[in-house]
């Protein structure tokens, strides 16, 4: 814990990673979305609207605070989905051996090489996506691929050693040694991942709903944007500045504290990576 | 089986599977797309909806009535004679098409490389060789800051400020219509002027990464004895840079580049679609929000082609290019 409060980026990422927590938990209920007055469309910041209005006169901030809470859902639930495949494709990979492990690889293989980011787009066009479980089914199956590798080789190792040989001449059965021998010793890997995969998330999320292929919730940051600039031009409106600005920065504060946190998270796991600052 | 081989039946195999899936889920579309299609012909050449059907059927190479084998023979016969479909909304083959785009994405994505490879040699060798300097921390933060930050997020901002805010350059196009096309310096001066921001967005985005793997490749060479050796027989600090520290260095980041090259046609979609710069990924995206599913097909089928072969060729040149990595391993 100290080592944790001593690495500076590693705080700051926590602090932005907090702060969005609790805009995307109790925010909507401090700055509820209201109906939108079409008369006060493209408003620039006031008192009122500290971010403007859109092109409904809808308030850019609330839209903001809500779509923290649609952007953040989906990315949870895509790095959750992604997780449990890893976990178990990377165990039984690594637990199995021979044939099963060099199919299971071989298609991990092809995953990594497909290029991501347009297949998701695909398969949220052609399924024409309407909620946030199939959204993050879709986005996970792009995403377990390299952790479920890194897994695998991790339970290479592990099988080697004493305690699972122990376990195993103990006759412990195959679920004792899954649950109790090798999945706490990959879990601190795992949580690592778990703020990146959601940092990926984020960014592959937002740009589908920014080409408006997963229309399902107009608040999301990528839909916001996709309403700037595709649909209603509001990116020429010089009032409308914050309007556009605000998604985009929203994005970025986020991205960077998810990046200082699991780069902080992994200097003071990695102690090979503290002792070359 | 050498490793050359295993790797080449892997992205063949790679490039069948996914062209198979992308087969699959599109010809299970809910609903029918030739439906529309049909609809909009009879709107407008004034056909009976049957003909219509029949001729939309024939463009897009196959009936949905068919069993689906069927239309696979179909859809592989038109792949083996290198025709990559038909695109609904612009009543034109996929290869015409390719043909139009590729030349602007290719030309954007060589030279975006091209800048961001080479200032990010030169700057990560540099913080590299003088680690002390305040450079360093700069470029660091700096690649931390590009690495966090969504490539489109980038391209946004500067759409808004270069091309809608300031004006300095245009929002659409890769070249004004007025301008002939030719080799004249006022067609060149236009289409750089108009791909100038995609470019720079490219550039931004990826100087940082090659700064960073450029230093850390070059901070494990400044370590070897023939770095100590040259420092002993007294060369200039310029030549043991250039001569030994940069071209030692640069070797591991060979393959990144051949990755990147492939990565970045994926990576097209969004940029050229806020640039309205009319590339590969701007049809692409064209396809996937008109749903124009003949496009979609053709161009995702190339674009995972170009990016899994060009990983390919990655591996090859990094065992070319390090004697110390044999590929019979």
């Amino acid at each position: 814990m100290r080592t944790l409060l001593r690495n500076r980026r590693a705080v700051a990422g926590a602090v932005i990673l907090i702060l969005y927590f609790f805009m995307a938990t109790v925010g909507p209920i401090l700055v509820p979305l209201k109906e939108g007055e079409p008369w006060k469309a493209f408003r620039p910041p006031s008192w009122e609207h500290p971010l403007g209005t859109d092109y409904m006169g809808r308030d850019v901030l609330a839209q903001i605070v809500q779509g923290s809470r649609d952007v953040l859902f989906v990315a949870f639930l895509a790095a959750l989905f992604a997780i449990l495949i890893a976990i178990s494709l990377g165990i039984i990979a690594g637990l199995k051996g021979g044939f099963t492990d060099q199919i299971l690889m071989t298609f991990v293989n092809m995953m990594l090489t497909i290029p991501h980011l347009p297949v998701m787009m695909i398969l949220a066009a052609v399924f024409r996506v309407k909620d946030p479980f199939s959204f993050a089914l879709i986005l996970a199956f792009w995403m377990w691929a390299g952790l479920a590798r890194a897994i695998r080789s991790q339970v290479l190792s592990l099988r080697e050693r004493e305690f699972i040989e122990a376990a195993k001449l103990l006759k412990l059965g195959t679920a004792h040694i899954v649950f109790k021998e090798i999945l706490p010793n990959v879990m601190p890997y795992v949580a690592i991942n778990f703020v990146s995969m959601m940092r990926g998330a984020i960014v592959s999320s937002v740009a589908i709903m920014f080409l408006g292929l997963a229309p399902f919730s107009a608040t999301n940051w990528g839909m916001m944007l996709n309403m700037a600039t595709i649909q209603t031009g509001a990116i020429y409106i010089p009032q409308a500045l914050s309007y556009v600005l605000s998604p985009l920065l929203a994005i970025m504060l986020l991205q960077l504290g998810g990046y200082f946190f699991a780069h902080g998270l992994e200097e003071i796991f990695n102690p090979r990576l503290r002792a070359h600052e | 089986m050498t490793i050359i081989v295993k790797r080449l039946v892997l992205a063949i195999l790679t490039i069948t599977v996914a062209a198979l899936v992308t087969f699959i889920v599109i010809q299970n579309v809910p609903g029918d797309p030739l439906y529309e299609w049909a609809m909009d012909m009879v709107q407008t050449s004034g056909l009976d909806f049957e003909t219509a059907y029949k001729m939309a059927a024939q463009m897009y190479g196959y009936d949905p009535n068919q069993p689906l084998l069927d239309r696979l023979v179909t859809y592989v016969k038109r792949l083996l004679k290198g025709d990559l479909g038909y695109s609904m909304i612009y009543r034109a083959s996929v290869n015409q098409i390719i043909a139009k785009a590729l030349p602007w994405t290719a030309f954007v994505v060589s030279v975006s490389l091209l800048l961001s490879f080479s200032m990010g040699v030169i700057l990560g060798t540099l913080v590299a060789w003088k680690r002390r300097s305040i450079l360093d921390p700069l470029v660091t933060g700096y690649a931390s800051f590009t690495a966090a930050t969504p490539d489109y997020v980038t391209a946004m901002l500067l759409l808004l400020f270069f091309a809608i805010n300031l004006k300095w350059f245009p929002s659409k196009g890769a070249y004004d219509i007025g301008i002939e096309p030719g080799f004249s310096l006022a067609f060149i001066g236009n289409v750089l002027h108009h791909a100038a921001l995609p470019i720079l967005s490219y550039t931004l985005e990826a100087v940082g990464g090659w700064a960073l793997a450029m230093k850390g490749a070059a901070i494990s060479v400044l370590g070897e004895d023939y770095i100590m050796a040259a420092k002993a027989r007294g060369l200039k600090d310029q030549r043991i840079v250039t001569s030994y520290l940069a071209r030692n260095s640069i070797l591991p980041l060979i393959t990144g580049l051949a990755i990147s090259f492939g990565a970045m046609f994926g990576g097209s979609i969004l940029i050229e679609t806020i640039f309205n710069y009319p590339g590969m990924g701007w049809f692409f995206s064209q396809a996937l929000m008109r749903k124009d599913y003949g496009m979609m097909q053709g161009l995702f089928l190339l674009t995972i082609t170009a990016t899994i072969l060009a990983n390919f060729l990655a591996d090859i040149l990094y065992a070319k290019l390090d004697p110390r990595v044999r590929l019979e391993r």
